[in-house]
């Protein structure tokens, strides 16, 4: 260290308090006790404090409690040994490896520093502190201890340690308000208490955690990453990393969470209108490209429903996000009439390696290789379009035309609502069993075989919805034979595979209001 | 004792309080269409029904572009700026 090291006041085996810096050259050293190396540097260290304790002030601090007890009777110090059992100086100091040892001058500036053991260099550590104080060395019989031995690593690394000290130092990435939890209650029902779950229990947003989390990202903690509805609240990164961790995320989810907060606190995606409206819509999130496999996300047997983490917990931290941070509860702006399961979570990835199609995100301009999340706002879904009988490929497109008409309602159509369509590996290998079957023309097929008179749209005694009786008065013979499609165009039909390799079961999700109106969905690169 | 971090955004709620009732109509009254189906047509009325009974209230009609999304900042800015009351057509 060229700066002066950090200053600790740490108490020693009778309970006196020993600070550092002291004003005379002292020898620092950092041990613990279920390493070989420091125990083979234990004697070596009480050498020194023997040979120049009077010049010298020689400070041996331990990293454990219990360890230093242990070290204490096995080696008999004479010398200062010093509690560093919460790892807090050992942190500050920031080295790797114990033993770790240095020899400071008077000023505070450290002239040697060694870690682990090399016998030449701890030779050489004691002709140096010998010529400094001009003292005799340290009694030690250098020929009978081993040429070389590693240490191990230091406690403060601990993984658990580590984070927590983290959290807890200075330049703490954490700025978050921190909520006491007395001992005496219980966190998860604290947690329910305070309304920040939905429904279903929550992992406890310790720091430590937090801290592990942020990991997962190269984006600075603080960053905003969006404006979130309904309460047009900022998120940082961390907020994002506070409500993954209670989501039950891997570290290596949260880049993919902060996209899709990203994609759906745009202005195209009017989180507060998919919010707000009584019809209960809620983001659908497609993810594709390379991090499917990195975090281990399910796109093959049910992809769609419970049993991967990745799935199930991605979309249930972008759902906390904008309940803890946007205020997005229901019975507050959240009015959904009857709501759906998909606003706890509604994620999963495209086997795009089962695709005979370009996948969605190379469809909508990204790179193969490009990590993407797409968010929809659905308010239907998934609803099973069954077809064990199809065998061929316009039959099987068919099927999924029909399947797509009961969206809302059978009867309406020329709808500018987008719908997102699954279709499992048996289907697509029917589809594609006389050859190539491109998007384009399952879309036409799709429009084709839900394509029906415009009369049959008009409200008659069986349903009042549609084309009110007035309008359609008004309307010519020719108007109302005018035929019309499911979609008002092709391009509100989403076409993604996923799904494992037995079972002849397709299932389409049903939009909201697409278009400026409403929503339209959108896509965000996955950044890690 | 355990230390969690708050996952909310942390902004304190502010307390609104109603304006006060002065007891008589005046001024100008704006009605403002959400833009959801019909709304207009209540206010429309509404609107009737203001000018026989408050004949030197000045009524100023305004609509959102669409009832899915806030109000936009401007308009919200310029019925503030117009208006001393605002009946606002709500839906569902």
């Amino acid at each position: 260290m060229t700066v002066p090291c950090p200053p600790f006041a740490l108490t020693d085996r009778a309970g006196e308090t020993r600070r550092f810096p002291t004003a005379r050259p002292s020898l620092i050293a950092f041990i613990k006790e279920d390493c070989h190396t420091c125990n083979l540097a234990a004697p070596l260290l009480e050498a020194f404090h023997q040979a120049w304790g009077e010049a010298a002030d020689v400070l041996v601090l331990g990293q454990s409690t219990e360890g230093n007890d242990i070290l204490q009777d096995r080696h008999g110090f004479t010398l200062p040994f010093l509690d560093d059992s919460a790892c807090k100086t050992s942190f500050a100091w920031d080295f790797e490896i114990v033993p770790a040892v240095y020899w400071i001058g008077a000023d505070g500036v450290v002239k040697t520093k060694l870690e682990g053991f090399v016998r030449e260099e701890w030779q050489a550590l004691d002709r140096q502190i010998a010529a400094d104080l001009d003292a005799a060395p340290a009694a030690i019989v250098w020929a009978d201890l081993p040429d070389w031995r590693p240490g191990c690593g230091s406690k403060h690394l601990d993984p658990e340690i580590h984070d927590k000290l983290q959290a807890e130092a200075d330049d703490s990435p954490i700025r978050a308000r921190r909520i006491e939890i007395a001992s005496a209650d219980d966190i998860a029902e604290f947690m329910f208490d305070q309304g920040f779950s939905d429904g279903l229990p929550l992992i406890p947003p310790t720091a430590e955690r937090v801290i592990r989390m942020l990991a997962g990202t190269p984006r600075a903690p603080q960053d905003i990453v969006a404006i979130v509805p309904p309460n047009m609240a900022p998120v940082t990164v961390e907020k994002i990393a506070i409500n993954a961790v209670m989501a039950g995320c891997k570290p290596e989810y949260l880049p993919v969470v902060i996209a899709a907060v990203e994609a759906v606190c745009t202005d195209e995606f009017n989180m507060h209108g998919v919010t707000a409206t009584t019809m209960g819509a809620s983001p659908v999130l497609v993810v594709n490209g390379p991090i499917r496999e990195r975090i281990g996300m399910n796109m093959r047997l049910g992809a769609l429903g419970p049993g991967n983490r990745a799935n199930a917990t991605i979309g249930r931290a972008l759902r906390l996000v904008v309940r803890n941070v946007g205020g997005a509860q229901p019975g507050g702006v959240d009015r959904s009439t009857l709501s759906s399961p998909m606003k706890f979570t509604m994620c999963f990835a495209e086997w795009e390696e089962g695709s005979p199609w370009e996948p969605l995100h190379v469809e909508r301009g990204f790179k193969a290789e490009d990590s993407v999340v797409t968010a929809f706002a659905m308010t239907s879904g998934p609803v099973q379009i069954v077809d064990q009988e199809s065998r061929g490929p316009d039959q099987m497109g068919g099927t999924l035309g029909l399947g797509l008409e009961s969206m809302f309602l059978s009867k309406i159509r020329r709808m500018h609502t987008d719908a997102l369509l699954v279709v499992c590996p048996e289907h697509v290998a029917t589809l594609t069993s006389e050859g190539p079957y491109s998007k384009a023309r399952l879309r036409e097929r799709i429009q084709a075989v839900t394509t029906r008179p415009m009369r049959e749209m008009v409200a008659n005694e069986i349903s009042g919805a549609g084309i009110t009786r007035a309008m359609a008065a008004k309307m010519t013979d020719a108007q109302l034979d005018t035929p019309v499609s499911k979609f008002a165009s092709d391009a509100y039909i989403h076409i993604v595979v996923a799904g494992s390799d037995a079972g002849k079961f397709s299932a389409a999700f049903h939009g909201w209001v697409t278009g400026p109106m409403g929503s339209i969905s959108v896509s965000r690169k996955i950044e890690y | 004792m355990t230390t969690i971090l708050d996952p909310t955004d942390e902004r304190v709620p502010v307390e609104r309080q109603i304006t006060a009732r002065t007891g008589d109509i005046t001024g100008v009254i704006g009605l403002l269409d959400i833009a959801k189906p019909r709304g207009n047509i209540l206010l429309d009325e509404l609107e009737v029904l203001m000018a026989a009974r408050y004949p030197k209230v000045e009524i100023k009609r305004y609509a959102k572009p669409t009832f899915t999304k806030p109000c936009p900042s401007d308009l919200r800015l310029k019925i503030k700026a117009e208006c001393a009351v605002l009946v606002e057509g709500l839906a569902d």
